[in-house]
């Protein structure tokens, strides 16, 4: 097996907290290849947006690290860019100059400024997005922003994409739109991505591997499930597709037999077949 | 929980709301109403002024009504226009003698004096404004670049947090005698730039008028959205660039809501001040009146009155307009 391209080790984040540390992430051992596609699945509150945040450089891990290509990581820097769950977009710029931030500061001695003019077009493009550059973020959808958020975060050509629920806030529709967007998009430019979500058949669908993580305090890699469907796949073919059924069980089994958490599940409702319930503290920031 | 639901109606108010924003039938009859109203509460004020003022005896005479007050407006302006040609006269009358001078003596230094009346109403006026404006731009050069470096370290706001609250709460008056000692102590050139009086008045305004923005300016500041912050960590954006792309555009309303109050406080200062100090100005022009005790003081003393409000008003309003092409969020 060839070096990994990302790894953790020994990852453990303890929190201060008025009552003591609090130990959020134990003992996390992970390692990604290039180019994989990483789901991190788990329970609220169990340290996802934790792990992700100490790969982004955002969050330094209390004991153990994160070696990307040789490298340890400590700070943020745009070759781990992230795309947040609410688009975090500059409000007061347009869809292309919130693009072109970013473009401007990663590329500014490497590209022309003709260069970086088309470079950015061609990432609002992929997205599907280049009609709307004009427009400020407040006058396009919720689905709309986070397009331009996917669109910012590949236009610095990150070795590794970070994504926390990047669909988490939006409709059903919208967010099967995304996820094939996300799917071809990959499929071109083979990055190496890791994407948070709660939906497990997202999981599924998007993945070539999927992190199980055990509730905290004190959480870990609990199940690592590799997925090994043909690409490009297509939701509506897989949906009785035998091996596609077995990997939705065995993460359903993961998180409501194994793991399962008995006073979401008596407080939420309907989240007997799909947990789709937004962290309370996303929502509370939202 | 709510995230989602609350989400779908809220993109769904703001489709409607575009949908909506073609014609919309109630709009003719708010703007009439927006309009009608304020003329209506005008009138019933200038009514009931009208029947109540000649009810109020004093000592100079019935309180003005609004028609003596309208007067008077007028009288005003024609001793500002008389004024004004007297001046002209004064200056051209000198600028002839001198230049017989300089014909019989080329080398002769000649001077042009100032016309030495006193200001009119509307000198007055010019002067409160330009005092004002510069006390206010001296506050707001001082509040936003101080409230942004409190906004970025919270260590720092902790420490002048406790001088912020002491400072803000202190009234003009109380400030006044020390910065006329002061300037008259500091300020001294054979040739001033400024006068005195017009430092005194000034600075008083300044420190009276730099509470609201320092502190609307840092709240805003430390109040950017941690999104945004992660955002530009990710990018190592430089400190500089920071502030310029980040920080300052995310606080841009809050300042804004700190400079307009800031303006206000400015301007009810600035009155106070001059008349305390006796520096040209409107407050001057007020309590020369009032100290003049002519049976016309009164109706003059009501002209200020309305025109220090009337001036106010359309300093908040410029402010508002400027905000509008400034602010992303308006
Ligand atoms: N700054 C912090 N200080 C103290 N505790 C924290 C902090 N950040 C996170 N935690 C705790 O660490 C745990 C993991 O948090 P994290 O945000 O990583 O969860 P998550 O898996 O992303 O949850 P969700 O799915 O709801 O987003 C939680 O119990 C949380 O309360
Ligand atoms: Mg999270």
């Amino acid at each position: 097996m060839s070096k990994p391209h990302l790894e953790l080790t020994g990852v453990e984040m303890a929190f201060d907290t008025p009552k003591g540390p609090f130990i959020a992430l134990d003992n996390i051992n992970l390692k990604i290849q290039k180019g994989e596609f990483v789901s991190l699945i788990g329970h609220s509150g169990c340290g996802k947006s934790t792990v992700l945040n100490i790969v982004a450089g955002l969050l330094q891990a209390s004991r153990g690290g994160c070696v990307l290509d040789g490298h340890e990581v400590n700070s943020p820097g745009p070759e781990r860019a992230v795309v947040f769950q609410n688009h975090a977009l500059m409000p007061w710029l347009t869809v292309y100059e919130n693009v072109e931030l970013a473009v401007r500061q990663v590329f500014r001695k490497s590209m022309t400024r003709q260069e970086r003019k088309d470079w950015i077009t061609h990432n609002l493009e992929l997205v599907n997005m280049a009609h709307a550059a004009n427009k400020r973020p407040g006058e396009i959808s919720g689905g709309m922003a986070q397009r331009v958020g996917i669109a910012r975060a590949l236009a610095m050509k990150p070795s590794v994409l970070l994504m926390d629920e990047p669909f988490g806030a939006l409709d059903a529709l919208t967010r099967a739109h995304l996820q094939d967007s996300l799917m071809e998009i990959q499929q071109e430019l083979n990055n190496t991505v890791i994407m948070i979500t709660h939906d497990v058949d997202e999981a599924v669908l998007l993945s070539d591997r999927i992190i199980m993580m055990t509730n905290g305090p004190a959480a870990t890699v609990g199940e690592d499930l590799h997925i090994d469907l043909p690409r490009p796949r297509n939701r509506v073919a897989l949906a009785d597709d035998a091996k596609y059924v077995h990997y939705r069980q065995e993460v359903l089994s993961f998180l409501y037999e194994k793991q399962r958490k008995l006073e979401s599940l008596n407080s939420r409702r309907g989240s007997s077949a799909k947990p789709e319930a937004p962290a309370a503290k996303h929502s509370a920031s939202a | 929980m709510t995230t989602l639901s609350a989400r779908i109606s809220q993109s769904m108010a703001s489709g409607s709301r575009q949908l909506l924003s073609g014609i919309q039938p109630g709009e003719w009859l708010s703007q009439g109403k927006q309009l009608l109203l304020p003329l209506v509460g005008i009138l019933v004020f200038l009514g009931f002024w009208h029947l109540a003022a000649p009810q109020v005896e004093t000592s100079l005479g019935a309180f003005p009504g609004p028609v003596q007050v309208w007067e008077q407006s007028g009288q005003l302006w024609q001793e500002h226009v008389s004024q004004r040609e007297r001046a002209d006269k004064f200056i051209t009358m000198q600028e002839e003698r001198n230049a017989r001078i300089l014909a019989d003596n080329p080398e002769a230094d000649v001077r042009i004096r100032d016309y030495p009346g006193a200001p009119t109403f509307l000198d007055q006026v010019v002067t409160s404004l330009l005092t004002v404006l510069a006390g206010f731009a001296l506050a707001s050069l001082i509040a936003v670049p101080l409230g942004i470096v409190f906004g970025l370290n919270r260590y720092f706001q902790a420490a002048v947090n406790p001088l912020i609250q002491i400072f803000k709460p202190v009234s003009p008056l109380a400030w006044l005698p020390l910065v006329t000692m002061v300037v008259s102590a500091t300020y001294v050139s054979d040739d001033p730039m400024f006068e005195k009086s017009f430092l005194t008045s000034m600075i008083t305004v300044t420190l009276c008028s730099l509470w609201p923005t320092l502190i609307n300016t840092s709240v805003g500041v430390a109040a950017v959205n941690p999104d945004l912050l992660n955002v530009s960590q990710v990018l190592r954006l430089s400190f500089w660039t920071h502030v310029r792309k980040v920080v300052l555009p995310s606080s841009v309303p809050m300042i804004f809501t700190g400079l307009r109050v800031s303006l206000g406080i400015a301007w009810m200062v600035l009155i106070a001040a001059e008349m305390l100090a006796q520096s040209p100005g409107l407050g001057k022009f007020v309590w020369d009146e009032f100290q003049n005790g002519s049976s016309q003081s009164l109706s003059r003393i009501m002209v200020a009155v309305l025109a220090i409000g009337f001036i106010g008003f359309l300093l908040d309003r410029v402010m508002l307009l400027i905000q509008r092409k400034v602010a992303w969020n308006e």
